[in-house]
């Protein structure tokens, strides 16, 4: 396919600095350079360490998109750039980037929220958004449930955390069991082999009553703090704890929550497609379970490669694209970086 | 043409410059807006001057020290707008800039310093000879470290008169004096990355505390 608007990404909200070049639905180059790391020592990511990085990695990853894509810089019809929610210096690093290029070829410039391109970037594997879809955003910073129209004009929040993101549960318990930073992949990949019923974790805002205020919000946070007085209890009667038993059975526990919400968001509003996105969506039992339990429910379930769950700046140039093929108003070159863009705004 | 600018205060300073003189200049003071002023303050510039982007044959950026969000945005912003249009982009500490507008303006005889606000109680600070050639720094450190009766420019004697009780003028670095000292060869160009002088605020986590 050759049609469809040219348009340059930018992401920087948090510690990978990426930039994709998307020609419509078309995935033409998507370049991320991380600082993880970096930040692997302090447990978590050290937002100065990763605004310094974005500085460095800015204009390199720039050049490295545009050679992989094979286009020049100058026929580009915008620019896109991360504007919010994320960390405010490691955002503006990107905005002031992607407004020098706007100003440098002369092109518009779409200020974008970071959980509509996470939405957007499904298009470039599996073509346009089903209308209407139920989104669920798992990332490090953020687990939610949206319903989406037109991804390019808002989306509706359904429900939220009110405590720790998914992400950052894994993260956590990861830390707790001895293995690296990010943790969600170790998890994945431990808990392959352990027992997935082997203890019974708490589901986070399951009970009849909780139902009722938050039935399509998440908590995280008591599991967290469950799964460590379960470690502490086996440590202090002196048994060897099988970390695998105790991944696999936080990893369900996260996962069933998730997904059992999702499907009941999406039953509940009559929608038939669920679109799973951010860096939780490339673990393994999640993607198997959404689809066993969206099936079972006559619900279709699209997940983009891991690659493009995490954070890119390919998704960023999908919903750039998106805009400007929908004709949608530009940002003005005094676009802010906002750290709590709320995810009802699409364009800054 | 010579686009120039400084982000490393308060304030947001760009300017064009022929080759001849500065022919014009921009600025805007608003803490925490860099990102939010620069780029319209350039295309407001340029647009003055009568000039398109390609006209543009080299920046100049002012590297700091300074505090390091607003440092960054002019510092990517000149290093992106010099990728994509091909011209050289160079740094030049911006506590010279400061340094080159005492020499050009001011009466002040013999030699002098540089302090600008590093926050946290402390400054940024650099010495001068009379020709605003820079003999020490730039440094970080607290102002009662380096209280002198010299004469001072910058935002330092503005904050800790106590220890800097001479100032002079100007307070804030100007992106025309940056841009007529690169032009002039006045200043020691640098690589346009930042003078951080300090690390990032980090400790590693700390041993994992019991929950019960």
């Amino acid at each position: 396919m050759t049609d469809g608007p040219l348009v340059l990404g930018i992401e920087t909200s948090c510690d990978e600095t990426g930039v994709g070049i998307v020609r419509g639905h078309t995935l033409l180059a998507d370049t991320v350079a991380s600082s993880v790391e970096e930040h692997a020592r302090f447990g978590g990511v050290v937002p100065e360490v990763a605004s310094r990085a974005h500085l460095e990695a800015m204009v390199p990853t720039i050049e490295r998109a545009v050679e992989t894509a094979g286009i020049s810089l100058h026929d580009i019809d915008a620019v896109a750039v991360t504007s919010g929610p994320g960390l405010a210096g490691a955002l503006l690093v990107g905005v002031a980037s992607a407004k020098a290029l706007a100003l440098g070829l002369g092109k518009p410039i779409y200020g974008v929220n970071h959980l509509a391109a996470h939405v957007a970037v499904d298009q470039l594997e599996h073509g346009p958004l089903p209308e209407p879809c139920l989104a669920m955003l798992v990332s490090g910073g953020h687990s939610s449930l949206l319903e989406v129209h037109d991804v390019t004009v808002g989306v509706e929040p359904m429900g939220a955390t009110i405590d720790d993101a998914a992400g950052e549960a894994f993260d956590k318990v990861a830390r707790l069991l001895g293995l690296p930073f990010p943790g969600g992949p170790h998890i994945d990949r431990v808990a392959r082999s352990g027992n997935s019923v082997a203890i019974d974790f708490p589901r986070g805002l399951s009970n009849r009553r909780d139902l009722e205020r938050h039935r399509f919000d998440f908590s995280f946070s008591g599991l967290k703090t469950a799964v460590a007085r379960w470690v502490e209890a086996q440590q202090r009667a002196g048994i060897t704890i099988d970390v695998a038993d105790v991944a696999a059975s936080f990893q369900e526990s996260v996962c069933d929550v998730l997904t059992r919400k999702a499907v009941d968001a999406a039953s509940s509003r009559g929608i038939e497609d669920i679109l799973i996105g951010g860096g939780v969506a490339a673990n393994s039992r999640l993607r198997a379970m959404a689809e066993e339990r969206a099936s079972a429910a006559g619900i279709r379930v699209r997940v983009p490669r891991p690659g493009l769950c995490t954070d890119n700046g390919a998704m960023v140039a999908a919903l750039g694209a998106e805009l400007v093929a929908r004709g949608r108003t530009p940002s003005l070159l005094d676009l802010p970086a906002d750290s709590s863009q709320p995810i009802t705004t699409v364009v800054a | 043409m010579l686009l120039a600018l400084d982000t490393a205060t308060p304030l947001v300073s760009v300017a064009l410059h022929d080759g001849e003189r500065v022919v014009v200049e921009h600025s805007s003071e608003q803490p925490m807006k860099h990102g939010e002023h620069l780029a319209p303050l350039i295309a407001r510039a340029m647009e003055d001057a009568g000039i398109v982007r390609q006209d543009l044959t080299s920046i100049a950026v002012g590297v700091g020290p300074g505090p390091f969000t607003g440092l960054r945005v002019g510092i990517v912003t000149a290093r992106t707008l010099g990728f994509v249009l091909e011209i050289p982009v160079y740094g030049v500490c911006s506590l010279d800039a400061v340094a080159l507008e005492v020499v050009g303006t001011s009466t002040t005889p013999g030699s002098f310093l540089v302090a600008t606000d590093a926050r946290r109680k402390e400054v940024y600070l650099a010495s001068y000879d009379a020709d605003g050639r820079r003999l020490e720094g730039p440094v970080v450190t607290r102002p009662a470290e380096v209280a002198t009766d010299a004469p001072v420019a910058g935002a330092g004697p503005v904050l800790y008169p106590e220890h800097f009780p001479h100032p002079i003028a100007p307070v804030r670095p100007s992106a025309g004096w940056l841009a007529s000292g690169v032009i002039g060869e006045l200043v020691e160009l640098v690589d346009p990355e930042p003078l951080y002088l300090r690390r990032p605020d980090a400790v590693a986590g700390a041993p994992r505390k019991p929950v019960s």
